[in-house]
């Protein structure tokens, strides 16, 4: 008999990169939950922390306290930052089976689906690199593919995450992610 | 009465950063430290507010943890509000001065990440350290949640520096699952938190112009008297606690207990875990109540004084209990958690069945799916009528 120890639980897994800006994104898109009044635990695969390492992060937004203290074995949502990861895991593992799987990548949402043999929920694909490096002229893409996710799910507004980014970045930092998350936004595509 | 909701400020926190805030609003004379992986971010941020001019506390950057400690010991002995963090290796290296400052009566507060002691060196989160220290004489208060650590750690001074108590106290998170888990926080305002924690009155402080020795040699003339006068405040903690509970209750709504009890009241198999792992279990009983299993948990907080009694009442008659534990004490009759339990349990009528399991060391994650494991042996080992004397799970054999 299967057990739901998530109930009311929406949960995200993140891949990524040390360095990538993971665990920030994670905690950001947390703030803004939080901002819209869930209870909600954000936190990394802890360890010492090297650049360029596979990294994840775990998020869980509920409307009630969150009291299972334990990583996110099964997510509703996986998001990967980091296109070369796609080599080495496979996103869609543990995923369930109506979730959204969210990617930085150059392909569509059919050649993902076929890639890593996920039928059900969402695939959403977007360009971040690109998006990063057009806008910001650096490789920060960890806002522009949360971007997608967020847009892709609605668990939160938008406007709240942008709030958060520029809140936590005020200036030119923070102005420059908005274009890129807004610009992420438009051309995320789901299938 | 409770501070109405417009003047609490809710912020997504660490653990590590709440407890950073609670220090921030708790107006110390003194904060001595070294840095410990996983409790750095209290110091880095409680530092941060010293270099933006919020708070006049002196912050010492000691070259080692027994530093740390002894600086502690020598800030209090003055009168001051004081207070260190560390973790693992860090406060092993404590070990000497945190029965000086038991002793001498120093109401420091400690907090701690709690974290795995090497070796292999392990940054994770496990009770070795918690457990290590618990026959120094500290109070010691385990949490759950970020909110729990805020709220504990401000309630920390009241117990330390009240005149029946005068002992330091250890406030203690889960290293890495509780203190880089950024969670809801609802922090109270400066004025508020200054009225409740008030400004700490001390008994007879080091001056200058009153000269006195304070712990000096004491042989086999004194040494017994001042344990026994030890032994005489720690026991006086429990009432203390209530009282000062209450006062928090009145103002925040929260209360936390000795321990928590949750669906214990009709339940056959009871687990008892501390810190973030109790949160994890309830979960876990939630669960398995649906399936008619009936489940129930006891949260331990205060390991230190152990609430013995309260713990045998609340197990009742149940058949059996489920002692989770990330801890253990090589050869001893059983690990430290259950070694307090079985002995609370000693005197009931009808005793239950006790079962302990080992999780969760060097911060080998504890899904509710382990709980469940440990349930399952349980109820074989109720229809058995015999059991291991402990067990781990979730580890290679």
């Amino acid at each position: 008999m299967s057990m739901d120890f998530a109930k009311g639980i929406t949960a995200f897994r993140w891949h990524g990169r040390g360095g990538q800006g993971v665990v920030t994104s994670n905690q950001m898109l947390g703030k803004a939950a939080l901002a819209e009044g869930n209870y909600i635990q954000a936190f990394p695969e802890f360890g010492p922390e090297r650049t360029g390492a596979p990294v994840r992060a775990f998020l869980r937004i509920s409307k009630e306290p969150i009291q299972v203290y334990a990583q996110v074995y099964i997510p509703d949502v996986v998001v990967c930052i980091d296109p070369t990861l796609l080599e080495v895991l496979n996103p869609a593992e543990g995923l369930k089976t109506e979730g959204t799987l969210v990617l930085n990548t150059e392909s569509d949402p059919k050649d993902i689906r076929d890639r890593f043999g996920f039928k059900g929920g969402k695939v959403v694909t977007v360009d971040a690199s690109t998006i990063a490096m057009e806008v910001m002229g650096r490789p920060f893409y960890n806002m522009p593919t949360m971007a997608a996710a967020v847009s892709a799910t609605g668990v939160v507004e938008i406007d709240t995450v942008i709030g958060e980014v520029l809140n936590r970045y005020p200036g030119k930092v923070g102005d420059l992610n908005k274009v890129a998350i807004e610009r992420a936004v438009k051309e995320a595509q789901i299938g | 009465m409770t501070i109405s909701k417009d003047k609490i400020k809710i912020e997504g926190l660490t653990g590590d950063s709440a407890i950073a805030h609670a220090l921030r609003q708790a107006n110390l004379d003194v904060l001595a430290a070294y840095p410990i992986t996983p409790q750095t971010i209290i110091v880095e941020d409680y530092q941060r507010f010293a270099a933006d001019g919020e708070i006049n506390a002196a912050v010492i950057p000691v070259e080692s943890e027994h530093s740390a400690m002894s600086a502690c010991v020598g800030a209090s002995a003055v009168g001051g509000r004081v207070a260190t963090a560390s973790a693992s290796a860090g406060l092993a290296l404590m070990w000497e001065i945190l029965y000086v400052a038991a002793s001498m009566r120093m109401p420091i507060v400690f907090t701690v990440a709690n974290r795995a002691l090497s070796g292999p060196i392990n940054i994770h989160n496990d009770h070795s350290d918690g457990m290590g220290m618990r026959d120094s004489g500290f109070i010691q208060l385990y949490c759950q949640s970020c909110q729990e650590a805020y709220d504990t750690t401000l309630m920390a001074f009241r117990l330390a520096e009240h005149h029946d108590i005068l002992l330091p106290v250890m406030v203690g998170i889960d290293g890495f699952i509780l203190s880089h888990n950024v969670e809801r926080v609802e922090m109270l305002p400066d004025d508020e938190v200054e009225k409740f924690v008030g400004v700490r009155a001390p008994v007879d402080p080091l001056d200058p112009n009153n000269p006195l020795t304070m712990g000096p040699l004491a042989l086999t003339d004194y040494y017994f008297e001042f344990k026994e006068q030890q032994d005489r405040a720690i026991n006086r903690v429990p009432k203390v606690y209530k009282e000062v509970e209450a006062e928090f209750e009145k103002i925040t709504g929260r209360k936390y207990g000795q321990f928590e009890t949750y669906k214990t009241e009709d339940a056959d198999i009871i687990i008892i875990a501390m810190s973030t792992m109790g949160g994890t279990a309830k979960v876990v009983a939630d669960v398995l109540r649906e399936k008619g299993e009936k489940v129930g948990v006891i949260r331990l907080k205060m390991f230190r004084p152990f609430p013995a009694e309260g713990i045998a009442k609340a197990v009742g008659n149940a058949k059996a209990v489920a002692i989770f534990e990330k801890a253990m004490s090589f050869g001893a009759a059983a690990h430290p958690l259950a070694m307090e339990v079985r002995t609370a349990l000693y005197e009931s009528k009808e005793r239950p069945m006790i079962l302990d399991f080992v999780v969760g060391l060097g911060g080998r994650d504890v899904p509710p799916t382990t709980f469940v494991e440990g349930i399952e042996k349980t109820k074989e080992y109720l229809k058995a009528g015999k059991a291991p004397k402990y067990e781990t799970l979730g580890v290679r054999k």
